[in-house]
């Protein structure tokens, strides 16, 4: 007789699977993709932009958003949901400035999603969240992290990776690209970043929306002239370094 | 029954004080049960106590009475009015001893709580703003504290002064309890930020038992403690009649 909600939708399955969060999963991987890069003093979010329909305003469904003046989120999978966590983690950022007088660092704001997405896989009568998500931004003391959090509620710190769609072809990418080296450039950061997504993109600035972030400055989003003038130069690199190996043979 | 969540933290539950089933308000409960006021008060709190602490280029020097009176009987010459937090922070004990003692046991839990979260140690900052986060939640109740989180967490080293209106706020210098203006008087005019630690230590204990002297609620013996970003060390008890016959009687 009762409304209540008091049957979880999250149960184990006979052989210790939780179907919902492999669902959720795959949720996940029909979402735009999204890299993030982390170098030594700078970190880099990359996203897919879904092509808009003609009538729609090109607001751009910001698909990078901004937690706290460190922290930047990207995510791939249902938006609606994505909203949710985001509104939840800038209370939070905030509440935690307010009781304990710090901003929050990389670690804690992840922690704080990780769970709350945990608490969703746990908890009568709803579902779980279907999102991943980037989380990049530096500590109060300078440190750069990136950290991903997925539908399950696990947390994880990462030098570069993807979500989303083809992620795992973009992510055996930055495997093979990523350095220490490189790390400490910023334009080979931002650029191993673009590489990445061009993987699965289709070229050009209109397709994809990049984000750096630099220890105490704000969030900034490249623009189209940046980024179609970092594409020119990776194109180059490439023809030179087809030549190169055409010279070789 | 769970109590009220006042808390962020829904895994420690703060405990909802309880009023008789006659009454509507804690204020009303007050003036009817605790306050001294009313004769017919059938619960009579432990009040009346001089803390201090103030910086020096040395350090923190804090150093506390330790008597505890009901109205005018003396219920206690030997309480200890410094709690221990953790190894690099201490809280002192003024007003209400209960709420005090249990308050400040409580934010224990909480630093060591935040240590296994984060994986760092606990500034005065951050454990001094929990509890007074805590105490606003009760404001108006009828809690009665008046304490100083003292300490660091290796680093830094900091004085704040909490209180059971809310208050929160860092100094250098803070006498706290029924005994402090006697305090004040004898830090205020000795104090100088480049003391030497004896010098510092010596005006404490003087300031202390200058409110001992003057101040029915203080007395027993002076209590003083150093601090450095090391951490905390005891540096003994002093009993007042000692003071006064072999130092201080003129």
């Amino acid at each position: 007789m009762t409304a209540t909600y008091d049957r979880a939708i999250t149960v184990f399955s006979p052989d210790g699977h939780l179907f919902q969060v492999e669902y959720a999963q795959e949720a996940v991987k029909k979402g735009s993709t999204a890299v993030g890069v982390r170098g030594n003093d700078i970190v880099v979010l990359g996203v897919e932009k879904k092509a808009v329909a003609k009538l729609q305003e090109d607001r751009t469904v910001r698909k990078i958003a901004l937690l706290d003046d460190h922290v930047a989120l990207a995510f791939a999978g249902l938006t609606a949901d994505a909203r949710i966590l985001i509104n939840r983690a800038r209370i939070e950022c905030q509440s935690h400035k307010l009781t304990v007088e710090d901003p929050v660092t990389l670690e804690y704001i992840t922690r704080f999603i990780a769970q709350l997405k945990q608490k969703y896989t746990q908890s009568n009568g709803r579902r779980p969240f279907g999102l991943s998500t980037l989380i990049v931004g530096f500590d109060y003391d300078g440190t750069p992290h990136l950290y991903q959090t997925d539908p399950s509620g696990t947390h994880f710190e990462w030098m570069a990776n993807a979500i989303g769609r083809s992620a795992k072809t973009v992510r055996e990418f930055l495997e093979k690209h990523y350095t220490p080296e490189l790390a400490t450039s910023d334009k080979e950061t931002i650029k191993l970043a673009l590489k990445a997504l061009l993987e699965v993109v289709q070229s050009g600035s209109k397709n994809m929306e990049v984000a750096v972030m630099k220890h105490k400055q704000p969030l900034k989003i490249l623009e189209t002239e940046e980024i179609d003038k970092l594409i020119q130069e990776i194109e180059q690199e490439k023809e030179e370094e087809a030549e190169k190996k055409k010279k070789q043979k | 029954m769970l109590g009220k969540l006042k808390n962020a933290n829904l895994d420690l539950l703060l405990p909802e004080p309880l009023l008789p089933p006659d009454l509507e308000s804690y204020p009303e409960f007050h003036s009817k049960y605790i306050n001294s006021k009313n004769t017919n008060a059938l619960i009579n709190l432990s009040h009346g106590t001089t803390t201090l602490a103030f910086r020096t280029s040395q350090g923190i020097i804090v150093a506390v009475d330790s008597r505890a009176t009901s109205g005018t009987y003396i219920a206690s010459q030997t309480v200890h009015k410094v709690l221990r937090i953790n190894s690099h922070i201490l809280g002192t004990m003024a007003g209400g001893a209960a709420d005090c003692s249990y308050w400040e046991r409580y934010l224990s839990i909480l630093c060591i709580k935040y240590e296994l979260e984060n994986k760092k140690k606990i500034t005065a900052c951050i454990a001094s703003k929990l509890l007074a986060n805590i105490i606003y939640s009760y404001k108006g109740m009828g809690l009665s504290m008046g304490t100083m989180i003292i300490g660091g967490d290796g680093k830094t080293l900091d004085i704040y002064y909490v209180d059971n209106e809310g208050t929160w706020i860092k100094g250098d210098l803070f006498s706290v309890g029924s005994g402090s203006t006697f305090a004040y008087g004898v830090l205020d005019s000795e104090y100088r930020f480049d003391m030497p630690i004896e010098e510092s230590i010596e005006l404490g204990r003087r300031a202390i038992f200058n409110a001992c002297f003057r101040d029915a609620a203080s007395g027993g013996g002076v209590s003083i403690y150093n601090v450095q970003t090391s951490g905390w060390a005891y540096l003994g008890r002093f009993d007042t009649s000692d003071l006064y016959w072999n130092n201080y009687k003129k």
